[in-house]
């Protein structure tokens, strides 16, 4: 069986990066060779210490530096950061699965094309919009291809968008547009991004909404449901909240994700969504990339 | 203290009353009629702005470009502006085509407590050599310590004034001398503010945002605007000449805007409908009222319920999606299987 278990890096030791840590605790293929960024006084740096896992404030230097110490790296920092890192990454010969809205590698949606994207040295998880969005736009694309227009609206609890996601905010907008696109290869489409300041917070909850002549509903709400369903194997949380309905000329979707409570509470479904989709394609790699080659 | 600047968004807010179906033909009757007035700038768009027209808010029967296009054909005095709230539109496909078609005034709008998701666009526009103002939505939902803290952000981010919003129309003059004297006293920046009229008090407000400090006060002609309108500049202007403030604006061209102009572009006129004021008390976007009388239609449920009911769950600017969620659980027949409530498991 498994000679071990593959070493993955964090880069960014914020909201996203300190759930990704949490996550990697489970994980029967993975495990945290190094946990690194630039605040020494973040409080995922303080939490990474407690746990015993290796930390710096050197950011990606620190792998530079000692490049055993991963193969694969989740880079969390922010999508400037990433144009930086991706090409060293690339030098290093790492898999790099980049959660910022950077989008210098290729989409990746789990259920979508992860098998697609096992033999990229990059790739990118678009935003926690377009993660728990797109699949619902092609599950509605895939039994209407005349769909002549998809928008997308993502509420977050503000207190869950942590400084990465406010400073990119026009980065999280356009790749979430852009992922619709690419996902159903409808041209005209949208993203809005909403944060909500409510407390308590509010759940991550996400309308998708497509503009079509005659809708099926049935086939419709039979391809949501079965979508929903495949995304639950990876996101325990994701709910279809509102089922198809066709209202005033539309075809409306609501969903929430509700988190796993690594991290921050439950609310932050936002953060579950990009994360466990980061450890499907982390686990799926080190199963079939590494562990593979050297299971005997 | 610094010149009183009005901003006309008569264009642009007044686009929610008419779901935004404001035509061609009407933006540039009006800017031909406004320009020159000395209203500091004439601000064009979708309702909420540039990026969107959508099914979220309602689709603009004239597309942005165009919109701006048309505008700054008709404009020789004064200035173009476009609104823009980040997360609807973006530097690419919005910012960067406005100032192509020549906006030179731009405001960035966000929920008063998010202003870092203002940051890189204010920060693109100062760089390409534009005036930028930050606004912030919905300010009566956050205390005037908090106000201040996000304020000085966006000082810091270079934003040339702050507008506070009173979205809601939920103001008493109380909460604007507050609000509006709080950031006076320590911003270096000018301060504005946006009067919604749900409960009558838009002029007043913005009065009294002017003697607090206000050097900024954003209005609409007629009070066009979204729910129960806006601040009539037109009777801003007749009460701040005759408390003796020189606003510098041609009054009776104003006025012939407003008679001649305002009846093409409205349907009806503005004022307090008994749901407008509901909305304003419950503290909701006031431009979400078509959307809840439309769910309310649909789903066979009482409009007050749903204002109620988005009021308790504090929806933002850009929410307009729980309306129709609301509404559906609403008509629901009681004891129905879906889990609506996710709350309940935190």
């Amino acid at each position: 069986m498994n000679v071990g278990k593959v070493k993955a890096g964090i880069i960014g030791t914020g909201n996203i990066g300190t759930d990704l840590l949490l996550k990697l605790q489970r994980s029967p293929f993975l495990e945290c060779g190094i946990f690194t960024g630039r605040n020494p006084d973040s409080a995922g740096i303080k939490l990474a210490k407690e746990m015993g896992v290796l930390t710096s404030t050197d950011s990606i230097r620190a792998i530079e530096e000692n490049p055993e110490i991963c193969d694969i790296v989740f880079d969390a920092t922010s999508a400037s950061v990433h144009f930086v890192n991706a090409p060293i990454l690339k030098r290093l010969g790492k898999f790099a699965i980049d959660l910022t809205p950077a989008h210098v590698g290729k989409m990746c949606v789990p259920v979508l094309n992860m098998q697609e994207c096992m033999d990229e040295d990059n790739v990118n998880l678009i935003t926690c919009g377009g993660q728990a969005t797109a699949p619902i736009a092609y599950a509605i694309s895939r039994i209407h291809p005349d769909v002549k227009y998809i928008e997308i609206v993502a509420t977050i609890a503000s207190k869950s968008a942590g400084a990465g996601t406010r400073n990119n905010i026009d980065e999280f907008t356009q790749a979430t547009r852009e992922s619709l696109s690419e996902f159903t290869g409808i041209k005209d489409t949208k993203a809005i991004i909403v944060l909500n300041p409510a407390q308590p917070p509010i759940t991550m909850h996400n309308t998708v909404y497509a503009l079509i002549d005659k809708p099926d509903m049935e086939a419709i709400r039979r391809s949501v449901d079965e979508m929903a369903a495949k995304i639950r194997r990876y996101v325990p949380g994701y709910r279809i909240v509102m089922e198809p309905v066709y209202e005033n000329g539309r075809v409306t979707t609501s969903l929430q994700v509700v988190g796993l409570g690594d991290y921050l509470p439950k609310y932050a479904g936002n953060l579950d969504i990009i994360t466990c989709a980061a450890v499907e394609i982390a686990e799926n790699y080190a199963r079939m990339k590494i562990l593979g080659d050297k299971g005997e | 203290m610094s010149k009183l600047l009005i901003f006309d968004s008569t264009l642009r807010d007044g686009n929610h009353a008419v779901k935004h179906q404001i035509k061609k033909e009407h933006i540039e009757d009006y800017c031909l009629a406004m320009d020159g007035t000395g209203v500091y700038t004439i601000i064009v768009g979708h309702g909420n702005g540039l990026g969107a027209s959508s099914l979220q808010v309602g689709i603009a029967a004239v597309p942005e470009r165009e919109m701006l296009h048309t505008a700054r054909k008709s404009l020789e005095k004064t200035r173009l502006g476009a609104y823009m709230i980040p997360g609807f539109g973006t530097i690419k496909d919005n910012l960067e085509p406005a100032i192509a078609e020549g906006v030179e005034v731009f405001t960035i709008g966000c929920h008063c407590t998010e202003t870092d998701t203002t940051r890189q666009h204010i920060e693109f526009l100062k760089k390409a050599g534009k005036e930028a103002y930050g606004a912030m939505m919905m300010y009566h939902m956050a205390s005037a310590e908090k106000l201040l803290e996000e304020a000085q952000k966006l000082q810091s981010y270079g934003a040339d004034g702050v507008i506070l919003m009173d979205s809601a129309g939920a103001s008493t003059p109380e909460m604007v001398k507050r609000a509006i004297g709080t950031l006076y006293d320590s911003l270096h920046i000018r301060v504005g503010f946006h009067a919604h009229n749900n409960m009558g008090m838009a002029v007043a407000n913005s009065y009294t945002a002017y003697q607090e400090g206000a050097s900024i006060i954003d209005g609409t002609l007629r009070g066009f605007g979204a729910g129960a309108g806006n601040c009539q500049i037109e009777s801003l202007v007749a009460l701040l000449e005759k408390c003796g403030v020189k606003t510098g604006i041609d009054f009776y061209r104003m006025l012939d805007a407003s008679e001649d102009i305002m009846p093409q572009i409205m349907d009806r006129d503005m004022g307090q409908e008994p749901l407008s004021i509901v909305s304003g008390q419950a503290g909701v976007f006031s431009a979400f009222k078509i959307h809840v009388q439309k769910a309310a239609k649909e789903f066979h449920v009482d409009a007050r319920d749903i204002f109620k009911e988005l009021g308790r769950r504090k929806a933002v600017g850009g929410q307009e999606d729980m309306i129709v969620e609301i509404a559906e659980k609403l008509g629901r027949p009681a004891g129905s299987n879906i889990n609506y409530q996710l709350e309940s498991l935190l």
